[in-house]
């Protein structure tokens, strides 16, 4: 049986956007105004737009998408009075492994995003926004949908909003199956109706974004968060977190533990309070490598489950809060075996413009391949190391950098588990029969 | 093979959604609705694409060859998707698929006989607290094993629609892809079927037993400091 949670780290939970998940009709729009929904858009419009911006950069809240970039300053970032329509696009596109606080929200709390989305193109000065969902989500896009329309029919959406002489069309548009489209770049190329092509950067979207047009690019939890932070303010937002990590953050827990799940705490929880909360580890798995962010962000193993999950702390242990996408892996778990199919998945969603990445993930598969076969030499190592060489800070984008995160990691931590395959130690995980052929 | 004015009516809707000149933000959407009318995306679906917004065949094929969705070879009723991405394959995700493709006797992207299962191994579906993740249709089939994934595929081989965990009752794929195209839930109850399992709501129903709560919030908090503005 799972032990309790001690109360210290209960009283750490902070549910601030999973609190209406537990109202299961939460995303008809009659539950959602009873539970304050739409409060503090009437709230936000009864100040000037610059004056969110600059409440907004107050707050200190930072980008939910991976990067953690200000969101205040993005919103700063759009030239008023240029002439321009603005866009504010919503990045839906959930795909980065182990990540699945999105469409959680977007499912059950869709107001909560709308209500945002409305906030944020008051302040930025945008008539219509975008909100691209990762085609494969589907019951989140229908209850976007349905929202949208609800939010249209009480004339929280369209013309003349709230009697404040602004307009506003929101579109949910479904992507169509490819991770590169939640690079931001490629997201706005995709949604122009390109292949999902990241852009070169500058010019930014800032200032040429969807259509060449200043454009605000947000994550769903970066935008859901705005309602809260309108209605309980700068300083209690702040509060909530760390210093430099403002507010909560939705920790998504997956793999060898007790209650896999969504646990919304203060930013800077520690993996082994979450864990404690999760109810430890499953039955015979003993913690051995996790990752704070993704699969794009480095691996950590059992000497850092104390350090506070918050952007600045994690930066500082080498690795990238990311997402809080924490799947947790144990001594029955190889990081040889995780980090290469990782790199098949890099490989398999690479855009192919860029040689280092489309070259490189395509090799490194081969060369993993030949290690797990049992046919690996030293030699492969180098190789490894000397591939990602080549795509760290020389991609055309992110993915390329993502994709050495777990070679370089697992090869820091765990270069023995490498040699135990190389120097037949350890029995090869893959037939030889599997390097022949075309994946 | 000639689309009815129908669908042509439907594809010119699509395109109103987006700023005028910028109609080729439509043409995702539009392959997903071609893909409602012929299962896959066909060469006629690519042309039609093409004429209705002014681009070429090839433009649009360049479009529907780079996303997994885009289908290039007629699919059946159902397309099961079973997720390989690391921490799903792990946790017994990649055994799932290889049961399914030993039983339906199909592999990845190929649809059975009887017109009826296209199987497919995914990567990623955001749905990592629920691992291994199988979906029908796109509607999650949370923590299925092997057994449970090879009887939900026979009962729908049966001509029956087991729940999803997650997601609506089912449809079929074309159906389905006509909501992928931009168009609302038209059935209630499935816009009402379940979004939540215990892994989603774990930590807010674990603050809620222990009246554990965030900061009191005082609405009326002021955004700006109005005496230094």
């Amino acid at each position: 049986m799972a032990s309790a949670p001690s109360a210290d780290v209960l009283a750490k939970l902070t549910p601030v956007l999973t609190k209406r998940w537990l109202s299961p009709e939460a995303w008809k729009i009659d539950v959602y105004e009873r539970l304050d929904g739409y409060a503090a858009l009437r709230k936000a419009v009864d100040y000037h737009p610059d004056e969110l911006i600059a409440f907004m950069k107050e707050s200190g809240h930072r980008g939910r998408g991976g990067a953690g970039f200000p969101v205040g300053m993005k919103w700063a970032f759009i030239p008023q009075n240029d002439g321009k329509p603005h866009y504010l696009v919503v990045n839906a596109d959930e795909g980065e492994p182990g990540t699945c606080k999105d469409l959680p929200l977007m499912m059950n709390d869709p107001h909560s995003l709308i209500e945002g989305i409305i906030i944020a193109c008051y302040a930025v000065r945008a008539e219509r926004a975008f909100v691209y969902v990762r085609g494969e989500a589907i019951h989140a896009a229908r209850r976007l949908r349905n929202a949208v329309a609800e939010a249209k029919a009480k004339g929280y959406l369209g013309q003349n909003i709230l009697g404040k002489g602004f307009n506003l069309d929101v579109v949910i548009h479904s992507g169509a199956g490819a991770y590169i489209c939640g690079e931001e770049t490629a997201l706005l190329d995709s949604l122009e109706g390109f292949r999902g092509q990241p852009r070169l950067r500058p010019p930014f979207p800032a200032t040429h974004g969807l259509y060449a047009s200043p454009t605000v690019i947000n994550n769903v939890g970066s935008i859901a968060s705005v309602p809260h932070i309108v209605l309980g303010g700068a300083d209690w937002w702040k509060s909530l977190g760390s210093e430099n990590s403002a507010g909560t953050m939705i920790y998504s827990l997956s793999g060898r533990v007790k209650n896999p799940g969504q646990y919304e705490c203060g930013m800077g929880i520690t993996l082994n309070e979450l864990l404690d909360l999760a109810g430890g580890m499953t039955d015979g798995h003993n913690l051995k490598f996790w990752t704070p962010g993704g699969s794009s962000t480095p691996m950590l193993t059992a000497e850092h489950a104390d350090v506070p999950l918050d952007f600045d702390s994690i930066a500082k242990a080498g690795s990238i809060l990311g997402t809080t996408a924490m799947m947790i892996f144990s001594d029955q778990d190889c990081p040889v075996y995780n980090s290469y199919r990782w790199i098949v998945f890099y490989a398999h969603e690479s855009c192919g413009k860029c040689t280092p990445c489309r070259e490189g993930n395509y090799w490194m598969t081969r060369v993993y391949r030949r290690i797990l076969s049992g046919q690996g030499t030293h030699a492969d190592l180098d190789t490894l190391l000397d591939a990602c060489d080549n795509l760290l800070g020389r991609s055309f984008c992110g993915l390329g950098d993502g994709a050495t995160s777990c070679v370089t990691s697992s090869l820091k931590y765990f270069k023995q588990d490498y040699l135990d395959y190389i120097e037949g130690r350890r029995k090869p995980l893959l037939k030889a029969s599997d390097l022949v052929g075309a994946h | 093979m000639s689309y009815p004015e129908e669908l042509r009516e439907q594809a010119r809707e699509i395109m109103a959604r987006y700023p005028v000149g910028k109609q080729r933000s439509a043409l995702l959407p539009m392959l997903h609705l071609v893909q409602s009318h012929d299962g896959y995306v066909s060469p006629e679906g690519i042309a039609l694409c093409a004429e209705l917004i002014g681009i070429t065949k090839a433009q649009v094929a360049a479009v529907s060859t780079f996303y997994t969705m885009y289908k290039r070879e007629p699919t059946g009723d159902y397309l099961v998707s079973v997720c390989t991405n690391t921490l799903c394959d792990v946790m017994g995700g990649q055994k799932v698929y290889d049961t399914l493709r030993e039983y339906l006797g199909v592999d990845h992207d190929e649809t059975t006989a009887d017109g009826k299962i296209t199987l497919e191994h995914a990567e990623c579906l955001a749905a990592c607290d629920y691992a291994p993740v199988m979906t029908v249709n796109y509607e999650f089939y949370d923590k299925v094993d092997s057994d449970q994934a090879v009887s939900t595929v026979q009962a729908l081989q049966n001509g029956e629609r087991p729940a999803p965990t997650r997601g609506a009752r089912l449809c079929t794929l074309k159906e389905l892809s006509k909501q992928l195209a931009g168009w609302g839930e038209d059935r209630p109850e499935a816009l009402a079927d379940n979004a939540q399992g215990d892994a989603t709501l774990i930590g807010a129903r674990l603050a809620a037993e222990h009246g554990v709560t965030a900061p009191q919030i005082d609405p009326a908090t002021p955004l700006v400091n109005k005496e230094n503005s």
